[in-house]
């Protein structure tokens, strides 16, 4: 991999103790639109090198959240800080170069690029080439480009695309291709955090267990640590270690699946109150 | 099904088709005699071709629609004006600026003393027009950055306006430090314009031979032509194409949007620039009048006609409608309607025969004389998921 600078320390003896046991630590983030309040004052935190889960009814903010996170919406107020540094103002493309990747709820792949083109576009951050480089195409130019079509074609292998589908149309692809190409989009950035917002929507069930086992995988492979909104159960209680609760963008429950899962307003916010 | 690998293999025969494509162009005034008016319109429709390929950047690779591109055409052919010319004649206590410039440009043919005005190295111009149109795309580009599709047409086409307004006005606009010049000579126009030289070879005399411009607008073609396969081939390309296909998503990728916007707006407007200046100095003349946001439709037609981001589909829609109007339609069936007894020309129908033309390719090939090759994937094979998958939500 490229950036081995940068990629979190191996878990062998923590000689120096990592700056914090959290890799993104949120403190009282609200979202508000005119008069909605989307998020209301949520403080939350992500374990690295755990699985977390946020649920909630729809419209209880966790895409709002999401974007949050990412860069793409403001919070109105509260901090967010990413492996010790604040990123609530940063713009997306900053945040995702400090090493944090997403996917989206309704897939957005460039429609009209291929596959691997997709995938390249998830490295531009970390590829150099500028203008009057790409212009004058140096050896050095040349060599980045090689190497970053030989990482694209390993990220579409690792998330267990047939070579075959590298060169097709992202828009021309099934729907379960789509959504492995959208992922191999996002690890194509080197991150240290995988936010995944609903990876398992439209999947079977045996679909959506071989993904569990994925999230493991990559989770163990590539040292990342990984947030997913979900609205499948199964999934929820089988991957998370730990499971965070929105309802009307307000954080109503938190804890182990087991809790959450038992939680009296958890299962008022779902089932509505007898 | 052809997937992009055998595209890719046909690209070599593209290469190849290219060459010999080029090799006529070179040829081809050979067969002409030196002041044909068939050349005169082959550098016109050249100079054209880089126009639309600059365009294609913008609009067609990067999915910015520019409605203001007339402005960079009069800012490159201002630069011409401006810096290859007797035009500032008080600049040096009128005994002239002289760069790199050598015969007419330089010297009076009748007194043999220094001409007045500033007279720059062609090569330079092009450098100087080039670098204030790049700076112009960018000043276009900011306003635009936090707008949408067709708010941003709207933007561009007053820029483009706004361009125009001061070059017709610019009669008004004292230039200080230059003895009271004005910034342009309006509809005066400011002419002539040194004859175009290059090192080594001897100044062009468009009296006797216009061989050479055409050549040179040849050269100005292969140069865009080989700017816009590197830049469409590169990260910089991925990341335009990105950007127009889903802005929120791009960025969630690491691709920073004012950078690459500003790029594309940069690099397209450079391209045009390049293109003005040179005809500033074939047509020997800058005329505010010619400033008009007709020529911006013109160039836009061209991009689409060809195929929005095809590069050898801008080319070829470039050439048709550069001599479907500067040569078929004056040139050959202009006296077609006095034939039939009717009293008009057929020059005062020439928009009328674009429109009819553009009607007529969006009903028989939407995407364009020859499709980029990913809208022609999209439409062959553009079955099953559909694109309500990918685009249901707009963040």
């Amino acid at each position: 991999m490229s950036n081995g600078a940068t990629e979190a320390p191996t878990p062998v003896p923590a000689s120096g103790p990592p700056p914090s046991k959290d890799l993104l630590v949120a403190k009282s983030v609200s979202k508000v639109f005119g008069g909605l309040v989307a998020v209301s004052d949520v403080d939350f935190s992500i374990p690295r090198l755990s699985i977390v889960s946020i649920i909630g009814p729809n419209g209880a903010g966790k895409t709002t959240f999401f974007n949050m996170l990412t860069g793409l919406y403001k919070p109105t107020t509260g901090t967010i800080a990413f492996d010790g540094k604040s990123i609530a103002e940063e713009r997306p493309d900053r945040i995702t170069a400090l090493g944090v990747a997403r996917t989206f709820q309704n897939i957005r792949l460039f429609a009209t690029m291929t596959a691997l083109e997709n995938v390249m576009v998830g490295e531009h951050a970390r590829l150099h080439a500028g203008l009057f480089g790409s212009l004058l195409r140096l050896p050095r130019q040349r060599r980045e480009e090689r190497e970053a079509h030989e990482k694209a074609l390993e990220m579409l292998d690792y998330v267990g695309l047939r070579r075959e589908v590298a060169d097709q149309l992202a828009i021309n692809l099934s729907y379960g291709d789509q959504r492995r190409v959208e992922i191999a989009r996002a690890l194509a950035s080197d991150p240290n955090l995988l936010l995944l917002d609903e990876p398992t929507a439209g999947m079977n069930p045996q679909e959506s267990g071989r993904l569990t086992d994925f999230m493991r995988q990559l989770r163990d492979e590539r040292k990342l640590t990984i947030l997913l909104i979900e609205h499948d159960m199964k999934v929820v209680m089988g991957v998370s270690e730990r499971v965070t609760v929105l309802d009307h963008g307000e954080k109503i429950a938190e804890g182990d699946p087991q809790s959450v899962r038992q939680d009296k307003r958890v299962i008022e916010a779902y089932l509505g109150k007898q | 099904m052809s997937t992009l690998a055998e595209l890719r293999n046909s690209r070599r025969a593209n290469w190849i088709t290219g060459a010999a494509a080029l090799l006529f162009a070179i040829v081809f005034p050979l067969f002409f005699s030196p002041l044909n008016g068939f050349i005169d319109r082959s550098v016109i429709a050249l100079a054209y071709v880089v126009m639309a390929l600059g365009l294609n950047v913008v609009v067609g690779f990067a999915g910015l629609l520019d409605l203001g591109y007339v402005a960079f055409y009069a800012i490159g052919a201002y630069s011409a004006g401006w810096f290859a010319s007797d035009y500032f004649s008080g600049a040096n206590n009128k005994h002239g600026v002289h760069i790199l410039v050598q015969g007419k440009a330089a010297e009076s043919s009748l007194s043999h003393t220094p001409t007045a005005g500033i007279h720059v190295n062609f090569l330079i111009v092009l450098v100087i027009a080039v670098c204030l149109t790049a700076l112009a795309g960018m000043i276009i580009g900011l306003p635009t950055l936090r707008l949408r599709g067709d708010y941003i047409a709207i933007v561009t086409l007053a820029f483009g306006e706004i361009v125009g307004t001061i070059a017709v006005n610019g009669d008004q606009i004292a230039v200080p430090f230059t003895h009271n010049a004005t910034l342009t000579n309006g509809q005066q126009a400011i002419s002539p314009l040194d004859p175009l030289s290059l090192p080594i070879l001897a100044e062009f005399n468009q009296a006797t031979n216009i061989r050479p411009y055409y050549w040179v607008a040849l050269a100005l073609v292969v140069f865009t032509l080989f700017v816009n396969f590197r830049l469409r081939d590169s990260r910089l390309g991925r990341a335009w194409i990105a950007l127009r296909e889903d802005e929120v998503a791009a960025a969630s990728m690491g691709v920073p949007l004012v950078r690459t916007k500003l790029l594309a707006y940069a690099t397209g407007a450079a391209l045009g620039g390049m293109a003005g200046a040179f005809l500033g100095y074939y047509i020997n003349s800058v005329n505010a009048g010619t400033f008009e946001f007709s020529f911006s439709i013109f160039v836009l037609a061209m991009v689409i006609l060809g195929g929005l981001g095809s590069i050898w589909g801008v080319v070829v829609g470039a050439l048709a409608l550069s001599y479907i109007n500067y040569y078929l339609i004056p040139d050959v069936f202009n006296d077609i309607p006095s034939k039939l007894g009717l009293d008009f020309s057929l020059t005062q129908l020439s928009f009328g025969i674009f429109g009819f033309l553009l009607v007529i390719m969006m009903v028989l090939r939407p995407a364009g004389l020859i499709p980029e090759r990913r809208r022609k994937l999209e439409l062959e094979e553009g079955v099953g998921t559909g694109e309500t998958d990918l685009y249901e939500v707009r963040a």
